[in-house]
């Protein structure tokens, strides 16, 4: 069987602007995938190839082994896409029940509007939902159709904290059916939630492509915070980190031997309180993996 | 109809969503359909009634021949806005974007507006006939009626493809300028509001070039007024212009293709 979507040596070029340099991926069933990287870095270049919304200068993209643009390919994908509209006259049911129509195997629409968490507006207008509800809306119209494969691009973006946790939780949800999603994202504790495997994009590469734990063992193990009055970058030049951020008087430095750093720390006699080690996340893995593409 | 090809999803009942839709979309934008439903009678109440009964040509009174003046603009103004309108307005707004990720064939989404738009026309129709009927006192026998309605449904077909040309070559804030800067004054210069003796002579030289007025004169046909070219070579023109305005309408649409999907 042909993978869910597959990028084989794709570049895209817009005029001059190389947004991919040849990437190729494979995506199978039932891979729940985070792709990030920076804004501009060729994440929803990659999407819009794999949606065939736009066609690879060389190279191919794939769904299920068919051209993007193939009916058969697109009945079996849900689509979130960032910046696109939806007619502000149709009330939420009709535009979700129009969706489904699109689909051979739709789910129900009133199961569609609850994975959406929008059974109260569901004979609201568009143009009367707020922004975190129209983003809702996008995504029951993604998973109307009941398809095998979603797709996400950015999907949280201008959602607070709690929008943000609460949407995390229904892709999750979505996933947990055993579907395909494939999200971009740049908050990165968002693809460290939901995603098993995270492909790092960064100038239209792919600069890692591993489970969020691997991404995580490959650069700087352990975060190291503290607080510490008066304390200066020269304070700690020469300790074995590969980051330092210094902010008011909390530190944070990231490393591979925070003990060799501590006892360092102690020799220089700095005075630290509220001292913390841990697993490094995601982001700071991603910091490192950006900042030395050299050798990631 | 119930052609279904193995996964995916069958297109009737799509077609059927689809239309509703759009009919949704236009019907709940006030300053579309008020004004393309009830602008033509409000017309006819200003112009056509008071003179209703003045003889125009042996056998035709003013008040049929402002009835098929009006049927003719009603309709092709239907065509023209609901169609640049909503094009422009959606090509604005992205949402060609996300439909175009869809599994929807593109077709299913141009049929349905053309559905609306005839539906819509008819609907203009529906109203525009019993008020000529009850407050301009027109009578007319049942088979001109017929005539009358479906020659101007037919002959605005053209008027689709006008406006989805412009639709897809003007802006969602400049669609409604453009086609009101063509529009109204082809319909002046085509006579539907007063006769056209009356207009600058250098109009009067280009107007019988214009496709409202070929439009203009299946119209008038229909009640009984002379014209001056016959029924088939207004037909023939309306058809050329058709094909015309279909040819840069797929011009336009290709363009935006491979401008936004390349």
């Amino acid at each position: 069987m042909p993978p869910a979507a597959q990028l084989i040596d794709a570049t895209k070029k817009y005029g001059d602007v190389e947004a991919l340099k040849g990437v190729s991926l494979d995506i199978e069933l039932g891979e729940v995938v985070a792709m990030l990287g920076p804004n501009g870095a060729g994440k929803t270049t990659s999407i819009s190839l794999l949606l065939g919304l736009r066609k690879p200068t060389s190279g191919k993209a794939l769904l299920f082994g068919l051209d993007p643009t193939h009916l058969d390919a697109r009945s079996r994908v849900g689509v979130m896409l960032q910046e696109s509209g939806i007619p502000a006259m149709l009330k939420v049911r009709e535009i979700v029940d129009l969706f489904r129509s699109y689909y051979p195997k739709p789910m129900g629409s009133d199961r569609a509007i609850a994975m959406a968490g929008l059974e109260e507006k569901a004979n609201a207008l568009v143009k009367e939902l707020s922004g975190g509800q129209r983003q809702r809306l996008y995504f029951a119209l993604a998973v109307c159709g009941d398809p095998e494969v979603l797709f996400l691009d950015e999907p949280t973006v201008g959602m607070d904290v709690e929008g943000r946790r609460s949407f995390i939780e229904r892709i999750a949800e979505f996933a947990n059916m055993g579907r395909t999603v494939v999200l971009t994202t740049h908050y990165l504790e968002e693809a460290d939630q939901l995603a098993k495997r995270v492909i790092v994009i960064d100038r239209g590469l792919v600069i890692a492509d591993a489970s969020p734990q691997e991404i995580k063992s490959r650069v700087a193990g352990k975060r190291v915070r503290f607080k510490a009055a008066a304390l200066t970058e020269k304070d700690l030049d020469g300790l074995p980190v590969t980051s330092s951020t210094i902010t008011d008087h909390s530190v944070q430095l990231l490393t591979n031997q925070p003990e060799a750093v501590l006892r360092e720390l102690f020799g220089r006699r700095i005075e630290i309180s509220e001292l913390e080690v841990s697993g490094a996340d995601l982001e700071d893995a991603f910091i490192s993996l950006t900042s030395h593409k050299g050798t990631a | 109809m119930a052609a279904v090809t193995a996964g995916r999803a069958p297109v009737g009942p799509m077609l059927a969503r689809q239309t509703w839709a759009e009919f949704l979309k236009l019907w709940r934008v006030p300053a579309f359909s008020i004004t393309s439903i009830f602008l033509p009678v409000m017309f006819y109440a200003f112009i056509g009634i008071g003179q209703s009964s003045q003889v125009v040509s042996p056998g035709v009174r003013f008040g049929a021949y402002f009835l098929a003046s009006m049927a003719v603009y009603s309709v092709a103004n239907v065509m023209i806005f609901s169609f640049g309108i909503s094009v422009a307005t959606e090509r604005g707004m992205k949402m060609d974007v996300l439909m175009r990720a869809t599994p929807m064939p593109p077709w299913v989404y141009l049929l349905s507006k053309c559905i609306t738009a005839v539906v819509f026309a008819a609907m203009t129709l529906v109203v525009l006939f019993p008020f000529a009927y009850l407050a301009g006192g027109v009578r007319l026998d049942a088979d001109v009626w017929v005539t009358l309605a479906y020659r101007v449904l037919l002959g605005s077909i053209p008027f689709i493809a006008l406006g989805f040309a412009i639709g897809y070559l003007s802006g969602p804030n400049s669609a409604v300028a453009v086609i009101n800067l063509i529009y109204l004054p082809t319909a002046f210069a085509s006579g539907l509001f007063f006769p056209k003796q009356l207009l600058p002579s250098f109009i009067q030289s280009i107007a019988p070039y214009l496709p409202l007025h070929f439009f203009g004169q299946l119209g008038w046909d229909a009640i009984g007024a002379p014209t001056d070219e016959s029924v088939t070579t207004d037909w023939l023109y309306l058809v050329g212009y058709g094909i015309l305005f279909f040819a840069i309408a797929l011009w336009a649409y290709r363009r935006e293709e491979s401008r936004k999907f390349s």
